[in-house]
């Protein structure tokens, strides 16, 4: 036996990739009630940042508190452009993408050299910074209201926003990518470096790893795919208010990326579905709603502080053992992406 | 590039690898390094030893770029690495361990070793998100030469077990491994034999005396005597942040001085 790997992948590792676009390229068909595809919409939005932000938290360790300002800057930067200066969508998207990018580069050279805590309130500050100029900047952000009239997804007479499941498929097929380069980043000496920065920044640093630059450089990423996420959101729905861009979506977002598992993405896409769907789901309880929530938050970090994937994972190798009567399966070491 | 491939020095090489010229360095009033000059040669281990509090650690840390030091200058090969980022000098062929070991426990055996590989190997952070650029290739590389180190440490049973798993002696050769594969020049081990039983402490003299063999220059501080006087070709004894006797093992052990300050009876 070769213990090395100059074999191929394992099945495990390979199957989830086609099993997950078939899942996205058929759930949508499932789906009668609109509101249904809209609900599907958002999970695939809160799942593109939810992966960023596990490469930036989960994967180099560096915490933020203040996503949802990347959000703001795709949702209101894009919708700003097209509202205001009457750009089509098409270039609103990009331009916002790229001035997130480049705000991002500029905050984070200074607050990146932040540890820990230090950085939690750094990224916090940015966030509600962002939060309040979106409801005090009113002539350009329509205030605490929020800014209406987005222009929504055309091409040509062709619309992307009616019926709902066309932009189902166009955001999920941004899901796909966004997964797929995400697994390629995991599993290269960049994913490394990236993870050796959370096991010890000056190991990693002696070993060659350019630190400073590379916890940039993901920040960078995580910022443009919250700014994706925001500017997909603000021309589905033609419309972004501070509600939905402030602090409580920050740590909506941090949860999400706790409750599916640090480090791994399939994690980060799980538990972004779960928490988005959820209270959907207890909407029914009313007024009890958000107790329930609290209390399921609890028991899933009581009972899986690894997250859902591997938490359910371990459980069935647990019971697979008991019933085959044989012992573990093997090193969990490959577990991670 | 290529392979340090073993035996290749013959007695005649006496380059200088590493030359330090009056080093110094204060955290606020504390002086901690005041004026370390010395040099080692190509292929040499350099045993250093001093009392705690002598600087040897902090000597370690400006060498590898950690702290930038207050006065005085580090030439690499004639170069001057003083003060730059701990990457750059990692690829300028620095290499070290940590007294208190620090694995990536968060990863497995072997990922730790390839992580080695980095200042190695090129492919950024786009080529990495689309896989272009020769990344494959790249990583079927980083993966035989991460062999080869866990291989030359005897670990390579265990690659895929999570790193923080090890037992403890274990752990001190894979942090080994681990900086071997970033190819240094020089090697700076930081007390590598604390924490390991005496079978242990054997078996990592005998891989100093290996790693020496592939022609990397080693210097090693540690406290267990009867290691720093077998295997060291020169011994430096740091006091108060001061060089107080240089030479081999035998006249450093002869040294009255030395023996007054810190060696003591038995020796």
């Amino acid at each position: 036996m070769d213990p090395l790997g100059t074999r191929s992948r394992p099945l495990r590792e390979r199957l989830p990739l086609p099993l997950f676009a078939a899942l996205a390229a058929v759930l949508p068909l499932l789906l009668s009630n609109e509101y249904y595809i809209t609900v599907l919409i958002f999970m695939g939005i809160n799942v593109l940042l939810v992966v960023g932000l596990n490469l930036l938290m989960g994967y180099t360790g560096q915490i933020s508190l203040g996503h949802a300002a990347f959000f703001a800057c795709g949702a209101y930067g894009s919708g700003i452009l097209n509202v205001r200066l009457g750009w089509s969508p098409w270039v609103c998207m990009p331009v916002s993408l790229l001035f997130t990018g480049v705000l991002a580069y500029l905050i984070g050279k200074p607050i990146l050299k932040l540890k820990g805590n230090y950085l939690a309130m750094a990224t916090l500050g940015f966030g509600l910074i962002v939060e309040h100029m979106a409801v005090e900047w009113g002539d350009l952000t329509g205030g605490p209201s929020g800014l209406s009239g987005v222009e929504r997804l055309t091409v040509g007479d062709w619309r992307f926003y009616t019926p709902g499941i066309r932009y189902a498929y166009l955001v999920w097929a941004g899901v796909f990518l966004c997964i797929v380069l995400a697994q390629n980043l995991v599993g290269s000496r960049i994913g490394r470096a990236l993870r050796a920065i959370h096991g010890s920044e000056v190991a990693a640093g002696t070993l060659g790893v350019d630190t400073a630059r590379l916890k940039l450089q993901v920040f960078v990423l995580s910022a443009v795919l919250a700014s994706l996420g925001g500017a997909l959101y603000v021309h589905y729905l033609g419309f972004i208010a501070p509600a939905s861009c402030g602090f409580v979506y920050s740590i909506h977002l941090v949860t999400m990326v706790v409750v599916g598992g640090m480090a791994t993405i399939w994690g980060s896409v799980v538990g972004a579905c779960i928490l988005t769907l959820l209270p959907q789901v207890l909407t029914f309880l009313e007024d009890y709603d958000i107790l329930v929530y609290g209390v399921i938050l609890i028991l899933m970090m009581l009972f899986m502080p690894e997250g859902v994937v591997r938490g359910v994972l371990a459980a069935f190798r647990h019971a697979g053992a008991k019933v085959s009567g044989l012992g573990g399966a093997g090193p969990r070491a490959a577990d991670g992406g | 590039m290529g392979e340090p491939g073993p035996g290749l020095r013959t007695g005649g090489d006496v380059r200088t690898v590493l030359s330090v010229e009056d080093l110094r360095i204060r955290f606020g009033g504390l002086i901690v390094l005041d004026g370390v000059s010395f040099q080692v040669r190509s292929g040499e281990i350099l045993g250093i030893i001093g009392p705690n509090g002598a600087g040897k650690t902090t000597l370690f840390n400006i060498l590898s770029g950690i702290y930038r030091p207050t006065g005085g200058r580090v030439l690499l090969e004639g170069e001057p690495v003083g003060g730059r980022t701990m990457h750059a000098i990692a690829r300028r062929g620095v290499g070290r361990t940590f007294q208190n070991v620090r694995l990536f426990g968060n990863m497995s055996v072997l990922e730790n070793v390839m992580v080695g590989r980095h200042g190695r190997t090129r492919a950024g952070f786009v080529h990495a998100l689309f896989r272009v650029g020769g990344v494959r290739r790249e990583e079927r590389s980083i993966l035989e030469a991460s062999r080869k180190e866990l291989e030359f440490v005897g670990l390579d049973e265990l690659a895929f077990l999570p790193a923080a798993g090890l037992p403890f002696g274990k752990q001190r050769l894979l942090e080994i491994a681990r900086t071997l594969a970033s190819e240094p020049t020089v090697l700076l081990l930081d007390e590598p034999a604390a924490g390991l039983n005496p079978r242990e402490t054997e078996g990592l003299s005998r891989t100093i005396r290996e790693i020496r063999e592939r022609g990397i220059t080693v210097l090693l501080v540690e406290h267990d005597m009867e290691l720093v006087m077998s295997i060291s070709d020169r011994v430096m004894v740091l006091q108060n942040g001061r060089t107080l006797c240089e030479g081999t093992p035998r006249q450093v052990q002869d040294d009255p001085e030395v023996v007054a300050a810190y060696l003591g009876e038995g020796f």
